[in-house]
């Protein structure tokens, strides 16, 4: 088992796939933080746009949409990143450890 | 297991007769007593198929590692249902759905907050989480620590949280079962406190994981099938829906926009923080990401969590203005007296709990009552089952009594359990006429500040040692719950002092208490150049292993 730690610790490989992976995370998030920051800035300083209607004769405001929109995309970055992890970064994460392991 | 069954048999006879003498004592009002009987039967069906679960999960749970993490072989999908069951507490349910009655769109404001916490803990922490930790969260705050300490930390900062989340959820239990089963309070917190401590006490992690499942798939269907009833009746336009709840709404158009709720740009980001940081720091949502098989199912399990959570607040906001449409008009059937002035029969927060019944009638008004009751004793049941695993695994077995057996782990968990369950109620009750509506935030603020900085900096920064996270933990935990102190919503809501005098002047306390904890653990580690301490920082790459690629991550534990 130590044999393989080492192994896997000496190989350049692992070292650049954890940079890569690490930024990926901390740049989503950053994008999540930055959507829902956004919103609540808008809260706290412009309400009046949020409470802009969508269009003439509509009672719906922007900031409905707008919202709905966060909930909607939070979920869909969570999802992204998951397939990411799940399918391409597992496989060089395992191919990693064979190397390591022969 | 006879002797279970007798338990539970003779448990649901008292849980009948609680009912029938609350009832008894409600004869002046016969119309509420009949749609009591649908709510209490319902109620009971479902404890009697959860505790018939529960007696399932004892016959599997024999070791520590089945009590915490139910032998670790729940998928991603069932997992991230549970964690979704854990956070739709009632408070959120009827909490968001009532704001949403009152005041429109600062509703949504709420429910997106609660929502952003987990892509956070999504990206930095789940499969972190899942490869250092065995069953509770300090397995990970602690990998390269000074167990004691750390250990020490973490246990009073899970407890301290447990303590604050739970009095909620027990004080909104006695006050939801008197105005939904017509049940007294004392009866009601009883009621509560010995089934959650049956699912916990025989079933474990795979019993409190089964009845979570099953409730959320309850609280999701019985949600969806609210707004679908409300969308309905507007041809599925929400534009139709919004013209008819800004004709009829005291608050007109007002309900459209941003109102009052946040009051400055400080506020505003702090309360922010508390419910995107704090999320990723409660012991008992933590705790579910030991019960996967390893870090693929942890990732699954928050990406279905977060999907469910994202889904089931888009339908609150629905239901917050299905209630406006459907509840002002009819005020003989749900204001108090039949006036508007004197608000809604049983509380703002009942607004959901009215749409039922307007929507779905007395059989379905049972349905969402029983949901609501369950939501609340599958939540204290995760409560207290994390509370139970940072007593028994963190201070007993790891502190007190290094190298005790499975068994005497699980004996003291089982006794923990008790104490907890009779300490549930006894808070219940004294903190029945209190008002507790700060505690919930409480609790994401001290977790945001304690357990989030400790976890995060243990994990990701080389240099953080033992000293730094455990003097930075109990800064934050100690300043959170200060600075909450002297912040309106309990030095003058609670506390009494005259209005205006409160010397804490935003709504939470997160932004201060978080950023105290981080700075203190980053100064106080490097400062600390002990021998522990480069010890520490030496250990620091081969975590950083077991983190990233998960080589000798404990696995499930295979049964």
């Amino acid at each position: 088992m130590q044999n393989v730690l080492d192994k896997v610790t000496a190989n350049p490989k692992f070292h650049e796939f954890i940079a890569m992976r690490s930024t990926y995370s901390i740049v989503m998030a950053i994008v999540s933080a930055a959507a829902y920051y956004g919103f609540i800035l808008l809260v706290a300083f412009n309400k009046e746009f949020l409470a802009t209607k969508v269009g003439a004769g509509m009672t719906m405001s922007i900031g409905v949409p707008i919202g709905v929109g966060v909930i909607v995309f939070t979920i869909i970055l969570t999802w992204v990143y998951v397939r990411r992890a799940n399918t391409e970064f597992d496989a060089t994460n395992e191919a990693i450890i064979k190397e390591a392991q022969k | 297991m006879t002797k279970l069954t007798q338990i539970l048999a003779g448990f649901l006879a008292l849980a009948v007769a609680g009912g029938a003498i609350a009832a008894g004592a409600d004869l002046g009002n016969t119309a509420k007593q009949a749609t009591n009987w649908t709510a209490i039967v319902m109620f009971a069906i479902f404890v009697g198929g959860t505790l018939y679960i529960t007696k399932w999960a004892a016959s599997k749970t024999k070791s520590a590692a089945d009590f915490y993490t139910g032998g670790g072989g729940i998928t991603g999908f069932q997992n991230g249902l549970a964690i979704a069951g854990d956070y739709m507490s009632a408070a959120s349910f009827l909490g968001i759905s009532g704001l949403v009655f009152a005041n429109g769109f600062d509703g949504l404001i709420f429910s997106i907050g609660w929502l952003v916490g987990w892509p956070v803990i999504t990206f930095l922490m789940a499969e972190r989480l899942r490869n250092l930790g065995k069953f509770t969260f300090a397995d990970v705050a602690s990998y390269r620590f000074a167990q004691t300490p750390v250990r020490i930390f973490a246990a009073s900062a899970s407890l301290v949280i447990v303590a604050f989340y739970m009095i909620a959820q027990m004080v909104g239990a006695g006050q939801l079962i008197k105005v939904l089963f017509g049940m007294e309070y004392l009866y009601a917190e009883i009621l509560v406190g010995s089934v959650m401590m049956m699912y916990v006490l025989f079933g474990g992690m795979t019993a409190t994981t089964w009845v979570q499942i099953i409730k959320a798939c309850m609280l999701l269907g019985g949600a969806t099938f609210m707004a679908v009833s409300v969308l309905l009746q507007f041809g599925f336009s929400p534009e139709a829906l919004f013209v008819k709840a800004v004709e009829v709404h005291s608050k007109g158009d007002a309900l459209m926009s941003p109102g009052a709720l946040i009051k400055d740009p400080v506020s505003a980001i702090s309360v922010g923080m508390a419910l995107m940081f704090g999320t990723a720091g409660l012991p008992h949502i933590l705790m579910r990401f030991f019960t996967v098989p390893n870090a693929k199912e942890a990732r699954k399990s928050v990406a279905w969590a977060t999907t469910w959570i994202g889904y089931f607040y888009i339908l609150t906001f629905i239901i917050g203005f299905g209630a406006i449409t459907n509840l002002v008009q009819n005020p003989t059937d749900f204001y108090v007296g039949g006036e508007l002035a004197k608000g809604l029969k049983g509380g703002g927060n009942m607004a959901a709990v009215h749409l039922a019944k307007a929507v779905g009638g007395d059989l379905f008004l049972g349905f969402i009552s029983a949901v609501a009751f369950a939501t609340i004793l599958a939540v204290v049941a995760g409560l207290t089952l994390s509370g139970a695993s940072a007593v028994s695994h963190d201070l007993y077995a790891s502190v007190f009594a290094k190298g005790c057996t499975s068994e005497q782990e699980l004996r003291v968990s089982k006794i923990t359990t008790v104490c907890l369950g009779v300490l549930a109620v006894v808070l219940g009750i004294a903190f029945e006429k209190e008002n507790v509506a700060y505690m919930v935030m409480l609790a994401f603020v001290i977790a945001c500040s304690s357990n989030f900085p400790v976890l995060f900096m243990s994990v990701l920064w080389k240099n953080c040692t033992t000293r730094g996270a455990v003097v930075g933990g109990f800064v934050g935990l100690a300043s959170a719950v200060i600075l909450t102190i002297g912040s309106a919503s309990v030095w003058e809501a609670v506390m009494l002092n005259p209005k205006g005098s409160a010397w804490f002047p935003y709504n939470s306390a997160a932004i201060f208490s978080m950023s105290a904890a981080f700075f203190t653990i980053w100064l106080v580690s490097i400062l600390d150049n002990s021998p522990q301490a480069q010890k520490e920082r030496a250990l620091y790459p081969s975590q950083q292993l077991r983190s990233e690629t998960g080589l000798g991550a404990s696995g499930a534990s295979g049964h």
